[in-house]
């Protein structure tokens, strides 16, 4: 009796096989996860992010200049999508965001450049995200090396070769070391929030009707508007726990300039924890228990973490991926924090994140709240 | 608000999808009653509970729970009923007193405090009121969940199966417990599958299929089953009871220990099969039906009509 047999081992087998079965969620997880990890690694995430929207700034109109425009666009690395008249509209445009890069031709550029003078182009970068402008940088540098060689004929031939005929300055915005951390640390208050709220809430809930003692609950007077409510603030509390651990940690941990306003950010955590609870919520309402509320939460976070520009550059993903992206409120919160945090950005610079985040928690509510009301009855 | 009926409904009607779960039920509590309301798994005890209590909206029917409308009044009704779940629903990661405060506050219970410490003190929950509710055993569990649905002294108390997987002592004092509130005028409607606990009841209901079959004192029921019962003693029962199923008349043959019940509601036809069966090896005797004879009746029949 002691031995081990084959037939109570095959038992057992054929009764994990009819559970699997049976709890449609898990099995779809158990499809669904290592699919969306396909697409998402395979093809959303790309550490080499091209395409980035440029600002020019031309002084000059002239044909070396044409030639250099060309030839940006010609490398893949930058889209030319805005043209700064000015250098205030300049900097306006990095600020928020709108474009990754400003590249900036003097007025007497032509002129200089066949004097032999190795005229400036300054190329002002975002790098909050120094792996989004990296590769770029270096594209932009071999490109001002040798980009006028078929131009430079007869007597300006000597200027080929180096040190090159321009003089290509970098100038990287808001975190002109490069240092990762001032990228993900902001990033994690987002991220831990995401985490925590999504999950605890759609445990707490999915718990309460678990264990049978939603229905008790609800035989009291309390009002399911109360019930809801009242799980959801002691969470909000932590949330904002959370915030300001992660505020202190980036400050005096990590050394991470806080430009911006304080409030702001607490101001705007609040949008997002909100968010991120509803989502929570309208889970709690589909899972039937606790592992599958946090399966779904699961579901939710690993594009969250993937698509939103925390790990991999935004902007290196093809088109359909930050389309996706563009939904999740991470991504917005990302650019405010990080915005707010190393750019010093105002109320009016993150309005343009500010409502697909308002939008999102007003869908996100409406579901989660009918969805709740229907569980009830 | 002081009518002689806690609980005066008509005609209460629950779906769910296709399916008709209570279907036209009436229902009539006097106060200081204890009703209790009997019928197979599934038959729409726990439905019909949940209806009065507010937490299900009838799809059909009318009528009044304390004096309140139950299809618009069930934030009034809530107020005044405790309500005890089928499977103990209170936080197990709370502790007694933890517990039976929440609901107190819940409640807006006055004097919240003394209400609690009150409420301990009776059920004997006072020393051992720090330990978490996850730890008790059923029978203390059960005490529990009593006293956390009575601290806000409900006029009625809707009690679902509340002595299941309880032993035998532990049951009594519940049922004690049970008639000395209702003594005190308190309505008690309570689900159970024990015969004992049945009869411990003023009046019952039955039942089955969200049919309501039958109703009234344990006496009124069994008179009204009509159903005639031998009883048998002696060897080879189940020989016996082989040969009997399926005789004209025979509607239910039941090993009791050593002895067999043989009940139908002809009498005229269970005599002929009986008669046609009886040898002298066994004795038989013209019996009283008990509960459980006519319950199973009704149950046996119901399914006919469903068929």
């Amino acid at each position: 009796m002691r031995r081990f047999t084959f037939h109570r081992l095959w038992a057992i087998v054929l009764k994990e096989f009819i559970q699997m079965r049976r709890d449609r969620v898990t099995f779809g997880m158990m499809v669904g996860i290592p699919l969306l990890q396909l697409m998402l690694f395979g093809f959303a995430i790309n550490s080499d992010p091209r395409h980035l929207p440029t600002a020019l700034r031309l002084g000059d109109q002239g044909p070396y200049v044409r030639t250099f425009v060309a030839a940006l666009r010609q490398s893949d690395y930058f889209a030319i999508t805005r043209e700064a008249a000015t250098e205030a509209e300049a900097a306006r445009l990095l600020q928020r965001g709108e474009v990754q890069f400003v590249i900036n031709i003097p007025e007497d550029f032509t002129r200089r450049l066949l004097r032999g003078e190795r005229p400036t182009i300054l190329l002002e970068a975002d790098a909050t995200d120094p792996a989004a402008t990296g590769p770029a940088v270096a594209a932009a540098r071999v490109l001002a090396g040798n980009v006028f060689d078929r131009d430079l004929q007869g007597p300006l031939v000597a200027l080929r070769g180096r040190p090159g005929p321009v003089d290509l300055q970098v100038h990287a915005h808001y975190n002109p070391e490069n240092i990762t951390q001032y990228n993900i640390v902001p990033g994690l208050m987002g991220v831990v929030l995401t985490m925590t709220m999504v999950v605890i809430t759609a445990l707490a809930i999915t718990r309460e009707r678990e264990r049978g003692t939603m229905e008790n609950l609800l035989a009291t007077p309390v009002r399911p508007a109360e019930v809801m409510v009242g799980k959801i603030i002691p969470y909000i509390i932590v949330g904002y726990i959370q915030v300001t651990l992660i505020l202190v940690a980036a400050r005096f941990l990590f050394q991470v300039p806080m430009v911006g306003s304080l409030p702001l950010i607490y101001g705007v955590a609040f949008l997002f924890i909100t968010a991120s609870l509803a989502v929570g919520v309208t889970f709690s309402t589909l899972a039937r228990n606790q592992l599958q509320a946090v399966q779904m939460a699961f579901f939710f976070f690993l594009p969250s973490i993937l698509l939103s520009g925390f790990m991999f550059p935004f902007r290196g993903m093809p088109e359909w991926a930050q389309w996706i992206g563009s939904i999740l409120p991470l991504t917005h919160f990302l650019r405010i924090v990080r915005g707010i945090m190393l750019k010093g950005s105002d109320f009016s610079d993150i309005a343009p994140e500010l409502w697909p985040l308002l939008l999102f928690l007003a869908v996100a509510m409406t579901i989660g709240v009918k969805r709740y009301r229907q569980t009830l009855d | 608000m002081t009518g002689e009926l806690a609980i005066d409904v008509a005609g209460v009607t629950k779906r769910f999808g296709a399916k008709t779960v209570v279907n036209q039920v009436d229902l009539q509590v006097r106060r200081g009653e204890i009703y209790g309301f009997l019928g197979p798994n599934g038959s729409g005890k726990t439905t019909f509970i949940r209806m009065l209590c507010g937490l299900l909206t009838p799809d059909a029917g009318r009528g009044t729970c304390l004096g309140f409308d139950v299809l618009t009044q069930q934030a009034e009704i809530k107020r005044q009923v405790g309500y005890m779940t089928q499977r103990f629903s209170y936080y197990e990661d709370l502790s007694i007193r933890e517990n039976l405060d929440f609901i107190a506050r819940i409640y807006a219970v006055p004097n919240r405090r003394d209400a609690v410490e009150r409420s301990l003190e009776r059920l004997g929950l006072a020393n051992r009121s720090h330990q978490l509710a996850g730890q008790l055993s059923g029978g203390w569990k059960q005490r529990l969940a009593l006293a956390a649905s009575l601290i806000h002294a409900p006029q009625l108390l809707l009690l679902d199966e509340p002595t299941a997987g309880v032993d035998p002592k532990a049951r009594r004092e519940f049922w004690d417990e049970i008639h000395g509130l209702a003594a005190t005028g308190l309505t008690v409607l309570i689900t159970t599958h024990y015969m004992d606990e049945a009869e411990r009841c003023h009046r019952l209901a039955y039942l089955a299929y969200g049919n309501l079959l039958a109703r009234g004192t344990v006496a009124e029921v069994v008179a009204s089953a009509q159903l005639t019962t031998w009883i048998v003693r002696g060897p080879d029962l189940p020989t016996l009871a082989a040969a009997l199923r399926g005789r004209p008349g025979v509607e239910q043959v039941v090993a009791f220990g050593n002895t067999l019940h043989v009940s139908g509601r002809d009498a005229a036809q269970l005599e002929a099969s009986v008669a046609a069966a009886r040898t002298d090896r066994h004795t038989w005797t013209r019996g009283q039906a008990g509960l459980e004879d006519v319950f199973i009746g009704l149950m046996d029949a119901a399914q006919d009509n469903f068929a």
